[in-house]
């Protein structure tokens, strides 16, 4: 058991005025599943682009031993080439060609005179897709699939290089549960084929459930490194080595005291832009100042696009149904008509729908509310840098300048820019889709705090979230959405994710 | 770095968060001020270069009184067609049709005043009408039916340039009357007097440094009023001094020779109110946000479609003012007038270090862009260097100019 594959020792890395990693030693055993976890910047994508070669031999000081032999990678080749192969969050396939095309990219399979077998290339596909429980047809567009097929896709290109160190990033940042629960099985799978799996997580209590060890970097440095197997290491545990300390609650705690109805929809129908489906479908539901109602359901129940549509029509098209603000009937239309009537929508994908990440942050936080801050037209500089200024303060937003692009910010701070600009539009209700998606556990609790914050100040708020433990967190009340449909509605006191998911997936065989 | 607090626990003040108040010294780090600008002041520099290069080859015949009322009178419409094309390109699009759209201007312009024999305004604003047309043709397209503007715009670069010569009838017509033709050709000189040289250049010369140093003072004052950080007093002074002596030393020259010429004014007019636009008004940065972020900027309230349609009828009617100038340098219409106009412009935007992908450029950026192209094709001119070779390298300069925004781009991005 005590056989190392990898050993990465004294990793020094530096970029232009920042220490990215120091010091940093990994060793990983043959045929197990190590995670590594830390927060958002403390060097887990780095030490891997180290390991793959995307920073080549040279850029960075230390040794890495794999098979017991000095490697030098010169680039991502060198380090495939060893059976090195690391699948990026961001996932890397070609939309518009065909799964065994996505497989063999760079790899293909020739056959006579150098002409593409593609016979033989198919036939390959389809066995590498049997290997990772992919049940698609190997010349099926890519853009065909979903996220967590697109997944199975890069692991099946992984296994066709003859992997024997798969390096996965953030592999269920984007899945739902059941697909990553599924993703989690072909892991371990794969491990009893002898293959070594690094694992970059924020999902915790996944590393608890799958992990052999876990190294835990912070700032840069190597904290300790686990083995789940030998002593009882809880979620807790983790954390304790991420943040420094323990953190007495993930939740912060709040008191819950309703208002007044802010929001409601009635009857609300949307159909899908371009198939003639539905979407959502006569779905009703309220929310009350000083209240945080939580949508749950699964990727394609609709909850994204519920809160789309009713967010000046930005989703979908033959929209019907009533949305009432504070007891008036509103029609909004256009996005700008939904911010004057007090919506904000905080999208869960900030880089696509939430920032321009070229600009700096100033901009970024005035860019939904321009005309708070101007008259007759002329925007006031000085006006908004002092807005920019005060949101900084507030939110906790970790950059040297207001002047600083947003593109450079971690995801924590990138996404309370993204609050930052929608609560300078002083809005009455909030919808907050995955206002956690992949930010780190620190910022996940600042980001909670700010939540209880507006709570308390009366705006109301409504979150779509994945993870249940967060909804069950921080709701006072919990609908559950499915195919479109609201199945259930609970006060957060008689909701578990048991019950939570039973309703979630309840009206799929029914419609289905 | 990140730390958990509980909800009981004060909020500490971020340890990078440099108080305010430290910041009124400013930075006298020119080294600092240079690289952390290094896109925008390195077109500054590179024109520097390329001036002096350039005077050092002609004896100085490029900085002469004369040579500089020329490049003035040559480029001001390339200038005034790359105001248009830069915030057309920050805003993601791009208009291939600008040289057809300055001789269909020209043309309806010159058919009434020439032809027709109305009076010389009458065609101004004929021109201008049909500008703004064309902008709201295209903006139709682009914004309301959702062509991407290369293929509506090049659509329009073949249908303008027919419109020219059904209206031409595929003759030349000249000359304009001396009015029309004082646009592009005229001087405002002798109205103070001067011995030897024009007291009114010098004048607006010096107002225009004055009002440079004003401004500059005011927007100073109202950085440290909002706590903002400023360059420290000697190198503001340094600024103005430098820029009041650029700006002087070419109202003398100009002084020296014909005077003021009407161009200038024009065009240093739309500098100026371009520049304002595009930087202190909401509609300006809407067209950031668009280029920098279309989604984004949907989902933030920006009208998308009207912002884009009016970016058009804006290039429209720039596309005119530039007709109308060209057309009085000219003294009439030609069915080829404008030919490539375009790729000048576009080139300036770029030189200028807008972005190939939207989002980034400045006006003034657009405007030292195409000097950089003026001064270059005018100084190999007066070398008398071949046409195909002033060809090659203002090629190769174009090239040149977008790789190091690239090449920088990846710095600033590996950077951190």
């Amino acid at each position: 058991m005590d056989d190392t594959i990898l050993e990465m020792r004294r990793i020094t890395k530096t970029f232009p005025g920042v220490t990215a990693l120091e010091d940093v030693t990994l060793s990983v055993r043959r045929g197990e599943i190590h995670a590594i976890c830390g927060e958002n910047g403390a060097g887990k994508s780095t030490l891997m682009k180290v390991l793959s070669g995307v920073h080549p031999t040279g850029s960075y000081d230390g040794e890495i031993l794999f098979d017991g032999k000095p490697v030098q990678f010169r680039g991502i080749r060198d380090s495939e080439a060893n059976g090195i192969v690391i699948i990026h969050q961001e996932l890397a396939l070609v939309p518009y060609l065909s799964i065994a095309e996505n497989i063999f990219l760079g790899n293909e399979r020739r056959g006579r005179g150098g002409l593409i077998d593609w016979n033989r290339a198919n036939a390959e596909a389809a066995q590498l897709l049997e290997s990772v429980g992919l049940h698609e047809n190997p010349v099926t567009p890519v853009i065909q699939l979903g996220v967590g097929k697109q997944q199975l896709v890069e692991i099946a290109k992984a296994l066709s290089k003859k992997v024997r160190l798969l390096i996965l990033d953030e592999p269920t940042a984007a899945l739902n549960d059941i697909d990553s629960a599924h993703l989690l099985d072909l892991l371990r799978a794969l491990r009893d084929q002898g293959i070594t799996c690094i694992m970059i997580s924020h999902k915790l209590n996944e590393i608890t459930a799958i992990a052999d060890s876990t190294t835990v970097i912070r700032d840069g440095h190597t904290v300790e490194t686990l083995d789940m197997l030998a002593d009882e290491v809880t979620q807790q545990r983790i954390i304790r080595g991420m943040v420094g300390r323990d953190i007495d609650s993930f939740y912060p705690d709040r008191e819950s005291s309703p208002g007044e109805e802010v929001l409601r929809i009635e009857d609300w129908t949307v159909r899908h832009p371009v198939q003639d489906r539905m979407v959502v479908e006569g779905v009703g539901l309220s929310v009350r100042a000083g209240e945080v109602v939580g949508i749950a359901g699964l990727m394609g129940a609709g909850r994204t696009e519920l809160a789309m549509s009713v967010f000046g029509r930005s989703y979908g098209r033959d929209i019907s149904g009533r949305l009432f603000v504070r007891g008036r009937e509103v029609h909004a239309r256009t996005v700008a008509e939904a911010i004057d009537n007090g919506i904000a929508y905080v999208t869960e994908d900030r880089k696509r729908y939430g920032l321009n990440l070229i600009d700096d942050v100033r901009r970024n936080v005035s860019a939904a509310a321009l005309d708070r801050l101007s008259r007759l037209g002329w925007v006031n500089g000085n006006e908004e840098i002092k807005v920019a200024e005060s949101s900084r303060r507030e939110m906790n937003i970790r950059t040297t300048s207001v002047m600083a692009v947003v593109g450079k910010l971690s995801g924590g701070n990138q996404q309370k820019v993204v609050l930052s600009k929608w609560l300078f539009t002083d809005p009455d209700v909030l919808i907050l889709d995955e206002p956690t998606r992949g930010i780190d556990v620190g910022a996940k609790y600042e980001i909670y705090t700010i939540i209880n914050r507006l709570v308390a100040a009366g705006k109301a708020v409504i979150v779509i979230s994945s993870e249940l433990p967060e909804l069950l967190g921080m709701c006072d009340r919990i609908y559950t959405l499915a195919a479109g449909r609201i199945t259930g509605e609970m006060p957060v006191g008689e909701a578990t994710q048991e019950s939570l998911m039973e309703l979630m997936t309840k009206d799929k065989e029914l419609v289905g | 770095m990140t730390s958990i607090k509980t909800p009981s626990t004060e909020r500490p003040t971020p340890s990078d968060s440099t108080p305010a108040a430290a910041l009124h010294t400013g930075t006298s780090d020119l080294r600092a001020l240079v690289l952390n600008n290094l896109r925008q002041s390195g077109i500054y520099v590179a024109l520097v270069v390329i001036v002096a290069l350039f005077a050092l080859l002609t004896d100085g015949v490029l900085l002469s009184p004369g040579n500089i009322t020329n490049i003035v009178l040559q480029y001001s419409y390339i200038l005034v067609l790359a105001i248009g094309m830069v915030i057309l390109i920050i805003g993601g699009h791009i208009d291939l049709s600008v040289g057809s759209v300055v001789a269909l201007t020209g043309a309806v312009s010159a058919v009434l005043v020439i032809q027709q024999g109305h009076p010389w305004w009458i065609g101004v604003v004929a021109a201008l009408v049909v500008g703004v047309a064309v902008g709201a043709w295209h903006g139709f397209w682009v914004a309301y039916a959702g062509i991407p503007a290369f293929i509506v715009t090049l659509a329009g670069m073949l249908l303008f340039r027919g419109l020219t010569l059904q209206v031409l009838d595929n003759i030349s017509l000249s000359p304009f009357p001396a009015e029309y033709q004082k646009v592009a050709a005229g001087f405002l000189n002798g109205l103070l007097g001067g011995n030897g040289f024009d007291a009114f250049t010098l004048l607006i010369g010096a107002l225009a440094v004055a009002g440079y140093a004003v401004s500059g003072f005011r927007t100073r004052v109202a950085r440290i009023r909002y706590q903002q950080p400023v360059e420290s007093f000697p190198l503001f002074v340094a600024r103005v001094v430098a820029v009041g002596a650029v700006i002087m030393y070419f109202a003398w020259q100009l002084a020296h020779a014909r005077g003021l010429p009407i161009v200038l004014i024009i065009l240093a007019a739309l500098v100026l109110v371009y520049g304002l636009l595009t930087r202190r008004t909401v509609f300006g940065r809407q067209v950031y946000a668009i280029g920098g972020n279309l989604s984004a900027a949907a989902l933030s309230g920006v009208k998308v479609r009207t912002v884009n349609f009016w970016m058009f009828v804006n290039m429209g009617f720039l596309a005119a003012v530039a007709g109308v100038i060209y057309s009085s340098r000219s003294n009439g219409a030609q069915p080829a007038a404008g030919n490539m106009f375009e790729l000048d412009a576009i080139a300036a935007a770029f030189i200028g270090g807008a972005a190939v992908t939207g989002g980034v450029g400045t006006v003034v950026g657009a405007m030292v862009g195409g000097l950089i192209m003026a001064v270059m094709s005018n100084g190999m001119q007066l070398m008398g260097v071949d046409q195909s070779t002033q060809s090659v390298v203002k090629g190769l300069v174009l090239l040149v100019a977008v790789a190091f925004d690239v090449y920088n781009k990846r710095r600033a991005g590996s950077a951190r």
